[in-house]
């Protein structure tokens, strides 16, 4: 008889986590007829976004802005960039403030899929149109003479900065060359574009010098070769040369080495990082790596779900994380001279970017979820003057 | 490369000698036999002596018909080599007078119809993927498959009734009007070249269709590669990025299919040749199968597969000197 019962309670036990799984592939499941609904719907604002963005001579007026402080180059201000998916809205950046000051390195973490690459491409306005956009908010870049706010700016603008004023530098290397273009003309032709006065040997001489700044030995060899004829850490030095030809006064690096083995890791960083100060703009490092951010920044950004859930110096993160999220990921990471069995891991997985609840995305798979949690999602608490944190654990702090 | 082409030239003999023992096998084991016909015919005259058996064995003597296949084979083959394809049964004059005079016809037909296909096609599946999902797209698209899914057949009479019989522009078939010879030299040629029309907007609707998907896919697959992402990145314009990088890339399997195709411009569209009666070399060797005419048969068909290696061996070139990561060896 207890056997029975026994088998009973395990057949109901197997019932209930069917049930679940269907109630969760239900959660997941999307009809036709919404999922057309969302389309129309997405056309309509996209359209829309569209054609004010389409429009030809867009006055000055309209895009021109002032910076908050003068000394940073980048302010992002609750930035909103949408993606209009036919399942629904994805809110990659979802109200995005921090600031890149000049001559600064500003380090953005976080894992994959929570905004960090959305967020730079936003920057460049890069990202995929017509489904992503960028909703709200000022994106306020500072050329020196001029501030624009990058959300407005018409693409005719905007092909000035690229490449000239802000650069970027992607995440693979292998592809992000041109397969069927010489290096040197892949080069020469960021500096033909910006430069139109230069001459064609003064552009070549450029190239050479720039392939020889970044390390590259055979600099004249180099300039007439394939990009198949290179490795992956040639061909991201090439990157970054191309980065560097117009004296930018910002370098986007959406994780510059993921791609690549440790060593070659440790020379583009460094090169990175020598070269920032020899033409003294700012670096935007996009990582999941840690040890990279620890290495070479000097603000970080954590980001979580397309929202920033920390923010301060780099001594103040490493030292005195306060986010339950960020000291996951210290914990997740192994520190050389100590042995353990296992990494630590966070529990869960990253939240549906669709349909988001409103309370903290986070409190789900946070160990230190208190009941306040529950509420709507937690402002940014002052810690410091540079380090924020976006958790009501510290709010109490700062009544007293 | 000279050793590649040296290499791919002998594959090429060893495939056509199998290729064309298949060929010549197979037409050996065709149920229309002309020697069969031509006996009954002779048995049937008035003053026969003989039966048809033995018109038949006296016939295949004379035709060379009378070895095993292989002997018979062999002997095509030696004749062959000299150029020497022997004489046409259907057509009676030598195979090759006959191939030089309509295969200028099929040349013309194939050469104007890829022409439009390549003009038409390309820009419009690059427009295509540019607006992805846009009402040009759609259009495109649809357009694109209705021309894929009609037979040639379907669309010549289509053509036909539309243009021919209600409207009356052009001639239901035939290459020349009927007061042909009485024109000059300039009306001649315009007088044949208003009887290619049709034929060329039937190999051209039925042809487009498959170029501008292609164009359309490969356009979309080098749009979302990171490189076209790096160019956006450097400040290019739109139109650079689309007309330099992004074309660029297209170009590679787009070039590769059509220099492979180019050696097709001399094969003839048999289905559209016989509709519209154009005398070029599909239509030819149409009659000379249905006759069982088999030197002709045996002529066109090594032909064909002449062209169609010469097709592949130009793709496989075409592909080295248009991609730099390619290089033969």
């Amino acid at each position: 008889m207890s056997k029975n019962k026994f088998h009973l309670s395990a057949l109901t036990a197997v019932f209930k986590k069917k049930a679940v799984a269907i109630e969760a592939k239900k959660a997941h499941y999307i009809s036709g007829k919404e999922s057309r609904r969302i389309s129309r719907t997405n056309r309509r604002i996209t359209n829309r976004i569209e054609k004010e963005r389409k429009r030809k001579h867009v006055p000055e007026s309209e895009y021109l802005s002032v910076m908050r402080d003068p000394n940073n180059v980048v302010e992002f201000d609750n930035v909103h960039t949408y993606f209009f998916t036919d399942i629904g809205t994805v809110k990659a950046v979802d109200g995005v403030t921090f600031d890149v000051p000049i001559g600064k390195t500003v380090g953005v973490v976080g894992e994959s899929g929570c905004g960090k690459s959305v967020t730079s491409l936003s920057l460049m306005q890069l990202v995929q149109r017509p489904q992503g956009q960028t909703v709200e908010g000022e994106i306020r870049f500072n050329t020196g003479s001029k501030v624009y706010n990058i959300v407005k700016t018409p693409t005719s603008v905007m092909q000035t900065l690229r490449g000239n004023q802000m650069s970027m530098i992607f995440q693979e290397p292998m592809t992000s060359l041109n397969p069927v273009f010489r290096i040197g003309m892949q080069i020469n032709e960021v500096l033909e574009l910006h430069n139109p006065e230069m001459t064609k040997t003064e552009v070549k001489a450029k190239t050479i010098s720039l392939l020889e700044l970044v390390g590259i030995a055979n600099a004249e060899g180099v300039y007439k070769m394939y990009p198949h004829e290179l490795s992956g850490g040639m061909r991201q030095r090439v990157m970054i040369a191309i980065a560097l030809a117009c004296n930018p006064r910002i370098i986007i690096a959406d994780e510059p080495t993921t791609a690549l083995d440790v060593t070659i890791q440790a020379q583009i960083l460094g090169l990175l990082r020598e070269l920032k100060d020899k033409i003294n703009s700012s670096i935007m490092l996009i990582t999941h790596d840690l040890g990279v951010i620890a290495e070479m920044a000097d603000f970080v950004v954590v980001m979580y779900a397309g929202r920033i859930i920390e923010k301060g110096t780099a001594e103040e993160i490493f030292k005195n994380p306060l986010h339950p999220y960020t000291k996951g990921l210290l914990m997740s990471k192994p520190i050389v001279g100590k042995k353990i069995d296992r990494l630590y891991n966070i529990p869960g997985n990253v939240p549906n970017p669709i349909n988001m609840p409103d309370y903290c995305y986070f409190k789900d798979r946070c160990v230190k979820s208190i009941d306040v949690c529950n509420g709507q999602y937690p402002p940014m608490i002052k810690i410091s003057d540079t380090h924020y944190v976006a958790c009501y654990l510290y709010a109490a702090k700062e009544e007293k | 490369m000279g050793r590649f082409i040296f290499k791919r030239t002998l594959l090429s003999i060893i495939i056509l000698f199998f290729v064309m023992f298949i060929v010549y096998f197979l037409i050996h084991s065709l149920p229309t036999s002309y020697i069969e016909t031509v006996a009954r015919q002779l048995a049937t005259r008035p003053g026969n002596m003989k039966s048809v058996e033995q018109w038949m064995a006296d016939l295949n003597a004379t035709y060379g018909l009378s070895d095993n296949v292989f002997t018979g084979y062999f002997v095509w083959l030696g004749k062959a080599f000299k150029g020497d394809f022997g004489d046409s049964w259907y057509y009676s004059i030598p195979v090759v007078e006959e191939f030089k005079k309509v295969i200028w016809n099929s040349f013309y037909l194939g050469i104007a119809a890829l022409l439009i296909e390549v003009l038409v096609a390309i820009p419009l599946g690059v427009i295509s993927a540019r607006k992805q999902y846009s009402l040009t797209d759609y259009s495109v698209t649809v357009t694109a498959l209705i021309g894929i899914s009609l037979p040639t057949f379907f669309v010549a009479t289509l053509l036909k009734l539309v243009f021919s019989i209600k409207l009356n522009w052009f001639d239901i078939s035939g290459m020349v009007s009927r007061n042909y010879i009485s024109m000059t030299d300039t009306q001649q040629f315009f007088d044949k070249a208003w009887h290619f029309v049709l034929p060329i907007i039937t190999l051209t609707v039925v042809g487009i269709g498959g170029l501008m998907r292609y164009t359309r896919t490969n356009m979309l697959e080098v749009l979302n590669s990171d490189y076209i992402r790096t160019a956006r990145a450097k400040g290019l314009s739109e139109r650079k990025v689309i007309n330099r990088h992004a074309f660029r890339n297209t170009l590679i399997p787009i070039v590769t299919i059509l220099g492979g195709s180019l050696p097709g411009l001399f094969a003839g569209a048999l289905i559209t040749e016989t509709l519209f009666a154009i005398e070029g070399i599909g239509f030819a060797s149409y009659h000379a199968m249905v006759a069982g005419d088999i030197p002709f048969t045996m002529f066109y068909l090594s032909f064909m597969s002449i062209l169609t290696l010469l097709g592949n061996f130009i793709s496989d070139i075409l592909y080295a000197v248009v991609d730099p990561r390619v290089r033969i060896n």
